[in-house]
């Protein structure tokens, strides 16, 4: 049997030695609830393994020049990051609920921790949640509990997966949710203002936004501050790499989607939310924390600390119920964060925002193509605006051998002939030249 | 050991960076950017490797040594899982490409995959429909009491409650409450560890929506009254939640939808093998009987007449988006590839060996610690440090030994209902020999409690660090090493 | 032996009644029960209380209470010593670890509690 070390022999030992049989075993399970034999395939061994999983991965393309993105994003990994994280006292251990067996693991969080905070201007970061939608659901729920309202106001130009998953799990809640339609591609200043009141509880926005352009929430912060409100701001991490931070904007809670710092697009998982915040708030963040402390002998060393919070101490009364995180993915990101070094960061985000400018400027030089906010700055993502329907041109595009970008009549209405296109530090001169070629073909 | 940031010396990169074939355009307005790059340190690629290789020989996993915490069945991770986790046809698919016309044909494989690994759920648990989306346990508990307030919800049932037992893991509790239902806890019944009808009884009323129930409960015990209570359950049409942390006790031997169960949880992290990661990823996919399969989440795999796989959107009862995608598919392929392994023979190989590893400690330690449940275990046994505690001895301080000992010390002070509680669940990877050596150190240690209690109160000595101040990390917590923060 | 001059709850918490006004703690047991405490987390001054209604929660390590108020009436005075210093608690959690001074609502609040002896008695038959 496949990873059973024991042989017939040491079994029939064991069972002697214990005085039991084998149905002895089971013997509290009633009869009639015994399980049949399973209808399911014999085993398999290794290499049919190997080559069945081969086979199906071989059913997925992977020749497609890829301009998608809209929250996930094919940035270039060093090779160390998998080298380091696939060390199996990493990978193999659990949580480090011994500190003194899992100073490893503590200590590369605490680091994780640290350099979100640098990234993002904050004080205090968690060692992760799930993904970045689930870590902004997680920051509503975290601007409710400290400031002990219910109205909550987000932004249509937010990641519309995200909304849509906040609506699923506030349903059956007490949480009065408003959408603010975007402003020509930004969140819409008048409309939140017209709806912040002292009843609000927090304001979420992103930086870039769904539609890629940049903006400036200071003068939000301050008017959200003045209601007593919080301001939670959901970013991309790679465009911190030069992007004014949200702590600096006067930003209570970040959020975002780790998955751009060294992981694998893996067709939606797994992926890693971050989650940052102010100090005074530090007690009322959800997910696990490292933190530094003493020994007996006075030495350094790191431990999980402010449990009391969370599910296996508080219960019914945590703050979050989460409990499995995605502490390997946050190892990976420090690792990358490690690799790439102040200046690796920067200059991948100078990559990206310059070979998208490029694109952008060999794109809307076609026929018919526009840029469709005119006024933005962007950072890595753009919306165009086509003479015809975006899906359609995609769907043209990908018979070409381009993932040309992400059709917006998917989630936003009027917008059928906008596309959003990524662009990545991977990406060459080359391929975006071909992929202006083809779409310029296309719209012929 | 240095953090990584006091490493740094400035000047110093890691990686090449990608060609700049590009002209340099940066045409964002300079208020719009950051002052100064972010301060991540300043390392060469060797700088970076000898610090996390330094960093990775302070940890202990699997691939060490034993690692018998109850509850998390630690089992051995194949290599292979992790070898095919890594296929580009897996690892570079954009989870947008299927919501893309034509998309879906560029990802047949990764959708076959999900809708195989479906079936395979739902035949070991006697289910009828799954959604892999929930991206662990908990969340998956979440979806379930979702599923709950939303089957409750359609037939305009006035539900307030979800019954817990008194034994029963944090999160289940914190998830009831997360959804909105008030939380009831039920005590469990003084000599069998477990709730029983009885004990349940004075709870059953009109308000209860469900019962979440983990079976082998959190002591190990199977729960023989399992039917009465379903049914107890669903005579005020409440529903029954099965949480499938345990489910390695079981696993082809007996299926919880077979016991009455609506909906169940597995942990692929635990049960099915795929790593824990030093605290996840993990992945806990919901399965339910057909009658709430409506309620399930967007979105769900579908197979074509045609034999393709689609994504199917149009779900209207469905509780809404509970993740991004479709799952952690990454941790999805792992699982499938191991119950192809494991196959239709190897999982209640697997289950039995278990079940057998876990009463063979139990056997072997019985005379030497208190033992509050002395009845067959399944893959699980929970001892108490009751005894060791006449000369100041308690679980924590065999843990602390242990580790002197070259263990992983099993899960301590949970179940909140056994005293200095110890659970020990070897899983069924391990071997006799490893097993002996462990029973020989809890022995070792008994002793000692006896002879030289003060030796174990100095444990940890042979780790890098010794016992470390939890009070002082709570009271001034220190949780980022931070530069000079930006000027706004 | 529980001191002689309070008033008990079943939640472990003590009231020292003075005319009109309460000063509210925790008791031996519950900063026994808890380890060292490493956060406090105190009402608000003219916050109104009920009686076993929340009043606030303590922390230590590994565990972590709520805390309920033994009586009714408004919070006028907390211990702000207990943020820096919530070992006080510990300490002495009779006297210098007091939480709160609350003005009663109710001009019989004893009738709510339990006399020492009861206490004792149910600390002694829930041992």
């Amino acid at each position: 049997m496949p990873f059973i070390a024991n042989t017939t022999d040491q079994r029939n030992e064991m069972l002697k030695e214990i005085g039991l049989t084998l149905d002895d075993l089971f013997a509290d399970i009633p009869q009639e609830l015994a399980a049949k034999p399973l209808n399911i395939p014999k085993g398999i061994g290794e290499l049919q393994t190997d080559e069945l999983l081969a086979d199906l991965a071989s059913k997925n393309s992977t020749h497609l020049t890829n301009f998608l993105g809209g929250g996930f994003y094919d940035h270039f990994i060093p090779a160390a990051v998998s080298a380091l994280a696939g060390r199996s006292e990493f990978y193999t251990s659990y949580t480090p609920y011994q500190p003194e067996v899992s100073q490893g693991t503590l200590q590369a969080i605490y680091e994780y921790q640290s350099a979100i905070c640098r990234l993002t201007d904050m004080e205090a970061a968690n060692a992760s949640l799930y993904d970045g939608g689930t870590a902004l659901y997680e920051a509503m729920t975290m601007a409710i509990r400290i400031t002990d309202r219910e109205k909550i106001i987000i932004d249509d130009s937010v990641n519309p997966i995200y909304r849509v998953m906040i609506k699923s799990y506030t349903r059956n809640l007490h949480i009065h949710l408003d959408e603010t339609g975007p402003d020509q591609g930004m969140a819409n200043r008048n409309a939140i203002f017209d709806l912040l009141d002292n009843n609000t509880a927090a304001v979420i926005v992103q930086n870039p936004n769904f539609f890629g352009c940049i903006d400036d929430f200071t003068d939000l912060a301050a008017a959200v501050h003045a209601k007593g409100a919080l301001l939670i701001v959901s970013c991309y991490p790679i465009s911190l790499g030069i992007l004014k931070t949200p702590g600096s904007m006067g930003a209570d809670i970040v959020t975002g989607e780790g998955q751009s710092l060294g992981l694998p697009l893996s067709f939606g998982g797994p992926y890693l939310g971050f989650m940052a915040t102010r100090m005074e708030y530090v007690r009322k963040m959800p997910g696990r924390i490292v933190g530094i402390t003493k020994d007996t002998q006075n030495r350094r060393g790191f431990v999980l600390t402010l449990q009391a919070r969370e599910q296996h101490i508080r219960r019914e009364k945590a703050t979050s119920n989460i409990c499995s995180n995605e502490s390997l993915c946050a190892l990976r990101a420090i690792m990358y964060l490690s690799l790439l070094g102040k200046s690796g960061l920067a200059q991948t985000a100078h990559l990206c925002a310059d070979k998208a400018s490029y694109a952008w400027q060999r794109l809307t030089a076609i026929p018919g193509v526009t840029s469709h906010f005119k006024n933005n700055w962007f950072f890595n993502e753009f919306v165009l605006r086509l003479p015809a329907p975006a899906a359609d041109v995609v769907a043209a595009l990908i018979e070409k051998g381009f993932a040309a970008g992400f059709p917006l009549s998917r989630y936003y209405k009027d917008m059928d002939n906008c596309i959003l296109i990524a662009v990545t530090e991977k990406r060459t001169r080359e391929q975006i030249g071909m992929l202006a070629e083809a779409l310029a073909g296309i719209l012929k | 050991m240095k953090l990584i940031f006091e490493r740094s010396i400035p000047g110093r990169q890691g990686v090449t960076m990608p060609e700049r074939d590009v002209p340099t355009s940066i045409n964002i307005k300079p208020e719009l950017l950051r002052p100064a790059p972010a301060a991540m340190p300043e390392l060469s690629e060797l700088d970076v490797v000898r610090h996390y290789t330094a960093l990775s020989r302070r940890n202990f996993g699997v691939d060490t040594n034993f690692y018998p915490l109850g509850s998390c069945t630690m089992k051995y991770n194949p290599k292979v899982t992790e070898k095919v986790a890594a296929f580009d046809g897996f690892a570079q698919l954009h989870p947008l490409l299927p919501q893309l016309r034509l998309g879906g044909s560029l990802t047949q494989g990764a959708l076959q995959l999900l809708y195989e690994t479906d079936l395979l759920l739902r035949e070991i648990t006697a289910m009828d429909a799954f959604t892999l989306q929930p991206l662990a346990g908990a969340h998956g508990e979440l979806t379930g009491i979702m599923i709950i307030a939303a089957y409750h919800y359609d037939k305009g049932n006035k539900k307030t409650t979800i019954l817990i037992p008194d034994s029963a893991h944090g999160t289940n509790p914190a998830s009831a409450a997360i959804a909105g239902y008030k939380v009831v806890p039920v005590p469990s019944d003084k000599t069998t560890g477990d709730i029983t009808p009885e004990t349940l009884k004075p709870f059953i009323n009109d308000e209860v929506a469900g019962l979440m129930l983990t079976c082998p409960n959190t002591l190990g015990l199977f729960n023989p009254h399992i039917k009465d209570i379903t049914d107890m359950i669903h005579s005020v049409d409440g529903l029954m939640y099965y949480d499938g942390a345990n489910l390695n006790g079981i696993l082809g031997k007996a299926r919880p939808g077979d016991f009455g169960f609506d909906i169940v949880h597995v942990n692929l992290h635990k049960t099915f093998a795929t790593p824990h990661g030093s605290g996840g990823p993990g992945a806990g996919p919901v399965g339910v009987k057909s009658h709430l399969a409506q309620y399930l989440p967007i979105s769900l795999v579908v197979k074509r007449d045609d034999g393709t796989y689609a994504l199917e959107y149009d779900r209207p009862k469905s509780i809404g988006y509970i993740a991004p995608f479709y799952g952690n598919f990454g941790i999805i392929v792992r699982a499938y590839a191991y119950m192809r392994m494991l196959g239709r023979e190897g999982m209640p190989a697997a289950c039995e060996n278990a079940v057998l590893n876990a009463n063979y400690i139990k056997e072997k330690l019985k005379p030497y610690y208190d033992l509050p449940f002395d009845l067959v275990c399944k893959h699980e046994c929970t001892f108490s440090a009751g005894r060791q505690m006449k000369t100041g001895i308690r679980a924590i301080d065999i843990a602390k030994a242990l580790i002197d000992r070259a263990f992983h010390p099993p899960t301590v002070y949970f179940p909140l209902t056994v005293k200095e509680a110890m659970m020990i669940e070897p899983t069924e990877t391990e071997s006799k020999e490893t097993i002996d050596s462990f029973i020989d150190a809890m022995i070792e240690i008994a002793q000692l409690a006896t002879t030289n209690p003060e030796v174990l109160h100095t444990a940890p000595i042979s780790t890098p660090v010794s016992r470390l101040d939890e009070t002082l990390a709570a009271k001034s917590p220190n949780i980022a090493s931070l530069t000079q923060l930006a000027d706004p | 032996m529980v001191p002689e001059n309070l008033l008990y709850t079943r939640d472990h918490e003590w009231a020292r009644i003075d005319g009109d006004t309460a000063t509210v703690g925790i008791t031996d047991h519950a900063q026994e029960a808890l380890g060292d405490i490493t956060f406090i987390e105190l009402p608000k001054i003219s916050q109104s209380l009920a009686v076993h209604g929340f009043l606030g929660s303590v922390e230590s390590s590994k565990a972590a209470s709520d805390i309920y108020s033994p009586v009714a009436g408004s919070v006028t005075e907390i211990n702000k010593v207990l943020t820096v210093q919530p070992d006080l608690i510990n300490k002495d959690c009779y006297g210098a670890g007091w939480l709160c001074r609350v003005k009663l609502t109710d001009p019989d609040p004893s009738k709510n509690l339990l006399s020492p002896a009861q206490y004792q008695q149910f600390l002694e038959s829930n041992a």
